[in-house]
């Protein structure tokens, strides 16, 4: 595959959900392109599609109409199976709530998704090891959800994303549960892990949030309003 | 292959967070397992002591006996098998031994015994010197009468040692006299101790001599004597038992279509019959308790549908994280499983003390014997359950839509 190949293409991607008798088109035509390495945000207010946007994207869910090429792969006709395989290869998930496994361990929470790829226990646990020691928790290992803080639980469900080397890495309002200063410590944290290679892609409605990446991109009424390089990086862009 | 292990590592783990939930659940099964093992145990352990009792009898052994038909017996009539029958088996059956008629001669039911002002009721039976050996009798003291007792009828006996304990009757008892119904009798020989059956003493008889007891009973009387033989070659059994049938029925001048006034059994089908006897109260009795293991499944089946909703978040991420139908699906199933076999194995345990123990408690009752097939069958039977009543919650558990299962709260 040439370097040139995007990793994410959408070509005319859209969803609509019957409501009550209803058609409502939650996305409408949505062209776009991720490149590797890329950090991108997608913004919108509540009821934008930015939250169908990442179902499709993290392949939770199928477009109605479009094409979705995920890594070469067309994501868009795949069967239920063939999703979760890709969910668990490709996308490594960070939600707003954390959704940890509350009856596990840091470390059980890490290895997880290695479970479902058939890693052996020992290759397991040494691969979610080096993921807690990414995100600065190390000794955090044996550690219940509970007995962790806030930002605490979103590092060991950034390492849980890492763990499995995703392509992308994809955030739901990453920073939605945490007060300003953790929050500005995970961005850090996604800062860094893009600098280090990885493609990260946030959805988010704060501006600030957006203003770590190198691109935003609007949705509105299920379309993309605007598709801008952040002013803020585009010395950085211009480097790469 | 890997998952399975996953998941009963996260199958115990969540049964371990719940552990009284879980005991709970599997309550239903831990009842309908201990009571199904609790019973076949007795019934089983009922079933080996008889069968033990049969098999002293012999295979070659036969016995006739008169029989009256029901329809019969209502019109008030009573077949019997008199002394000229006992001479025609004798006379016109060869390659048999050891024939041995035996009849009350003081009726079917019992006579008086006396000794020294102590006096008991049992059973009195007059027999040949055969009985010795087509029953198997051992002499703990004294001897068995001998054919020349029988031909001289000389007034001895032979008894049994609950007789000696119900007269009070310590001492060496060879040479003393009973009166049995105002007779007096020797007593030569006292039998090895049998035991009880269902609380009934099997030591509890007194044997007279053939012909002394038909002097007793004298000539006018409708004796009705059984007759029990051995075949020389045991494949002539079902030969000798035709050949006997036909001749009774000659004898009898029964006409074709009339049915038999006496049985010819082997104790091989007495032990038959009484074995399909067994088998149909294991059956029913087992049959009635399995219920309750069904009614156990139905718990299972609840309480992992509300598991299921509870966890339905965590199912959720699971899925984000990649987790197939299929690891889903046996998670839940396996934790089904094990919820029910953990059950099967605490009433098996159950079940199997509390057969002990009743038998203990009920006098008289045979030891419990646990059969293999039980503790498979207790086994097999809760992980059925658990699997059958577990498919519908996995099934639900497998199919949630990731998206709506992230979004519950």
């Amino acid at each position: 595959m040439s370097q040139a190949e995007p990793l994410i293409r959408l070509e005319g991607i859209a969803k609509h959900y019957q409501m009550g008798g209803e058609m409502i088109a939650a996305l409408n035509g949505i062209d776009l392109q991720v490149m590797r390495n890329d950090y991108i945000a997608f913004i919108g207010s509540s009821g934008s599609g930015k939250s169908t946007m990442m179902n499709i994207v993290g392949c939770l869910d199928t477009p109605t109409h479009g094409k979705y090429y995920l890594n070469g792969h067309d994501v868009a006709g795949m069967s239920e199976s063939d999703l979760a395989r890709t969910r668990n290869e490709e996308i490594g998930f960070i939600f707003q709530s954390f959704n940890l496994l509350t009856r596990a361990t840091a470390l059980q929470n890490v290895m997880q998704p290695l479970i479902y790829r058939g890693v052996r226990p020992a290759e397991r646990a040494r691969r979610a090891k080096e993921a807690l020691a990414r995100v600065g928790l190390e000794n955090r290992q044996g550690h219940l959800p509970n007995q962790l803080s806030g930002g605490q639980r979103q590092r060991v469900a950034i390492a849980r994303a890492l763990c499995s080397e995703p392509s992308i890495l994809l955030a739901d309002e990453p920073t939605g549960n945490l007060d300003s200063t953790t929050a500005a410590d995970i961005m850090a944290l996604f800062d860094t892990l893009h600098s280090e290679g990885q493609t990260v892609i946030v959805v988010t409605h704060e501006p600030d949030i957006a203003a770590h990446c190198r691109r935003s991109v609007r949705l509105h009424d299920g379309r993309v309003q605007s598709d801008v390089i952040n002013p803020a990086r585009l010395r950085e862009v211009a480097s790469v | 292959m890997f998952s399975i292990i996953e998941s009963f590592r996260s199958a115990l783990q969540s049964i371990r967070a719940h552990s009284f939930r879980s005991f709970l659940t599997s309550l239903g099964i831990i009842i309908g397992v201990a009571s199904v093992i609790a019973v076949v145990s007795m019934v089983q352990g009922l079933s080996a002591s008889i069968s033990t009792q049969f098999k002293g009898m012999g295979a070659n052994s036969l016995s006739v006996n008169a029989y009256t038909p029901f329809e019969e017996a209502l019109q008030g009539k009573e077949n019997v098998l008199g002394l000229k029958d006992y001479e025609t088996i004798v006379t016109h059956i060869d390659d048999i031994s050891h024939v041995s008629p035996q009849f009350g001669p003081f009726g079917p039911f019992g006579a008086n015994v006396r000794h020294a002002g102590q006096s008991s009721v049992t059973r009195v039976r007059a027999v040949t010197a055969a009985f010795e050996h087509a029953n198997q009798v051992v002499p703990a003291q004294g001897r068995f009468f001998s054919a020349g007792d029988d031909a001289s009828r000389r007034r001895v006996c032979f008894v049994g040692s609950k007789v000696l304990e119900n007269l009070k009757l310590t001492g060496n008892p060879l040479g003393q006299f009973i009166e049995v119904n105002s007779e007096w009798f020797k007593i030569i020989g006292v039998g090895e101790e049998r035991g009880e059956t269902l609380g009934i003493s099997r030591d509890d008889y007194v044997l007279i001599p053939f012909s002394v007891g038909r002097a007793i009973a004298g000539t006018d009387t409708k004796l009705n004597i059984s007759i029990s033989f051995t075949v020389n070659d045991l494949e002539q059994l079902e030969a000798v038992q035709g050949r006997l049938t036909t001749l009774l029925r000659r004898t009898h001048q029964l006409k074709p279509g009339q049915p038999n006034d006496f049985k010819v059994e082997t104790s091989q089908e007495m032990m038959e019959t009484f074995d399909s006897i067994i088998a149909m109260m294991t059956l029913v009795l087992g049959g009635i308790v399995s219920v309750s293991l069904l009614v156990g499944g139905i718990g299972i089946m609840n309480i992992m549908l509300v598991s299921v909703t509870e966890r339905t978040r965590e199912i959720g991420i699971c899925k984000a994280l990649g987790a197939q139908r299929h690891h889903i699906l046996l998670q839940f199933l396996i934790e089904a499983t094990m919820l029910s076999l953990l059950g099967g194995l605490i009433g098996l345990v159950l079940g199997y003390g509390l057969g002990f123990g009743a038998s203990k408690m009920i006098p008289g009752f045979p030891e419990a014997v646990v059969p293999w097939w039980a503790v498979v069958m207790a086994f097999g039977f809760s992980s059925m359950v658990g699997i059958l009543f577990g498919i519908m919650p996995a099934a639900k558990a497998a199919n949630l839509n990731p998206i709506d299962a992230l979004r519950y709260e």
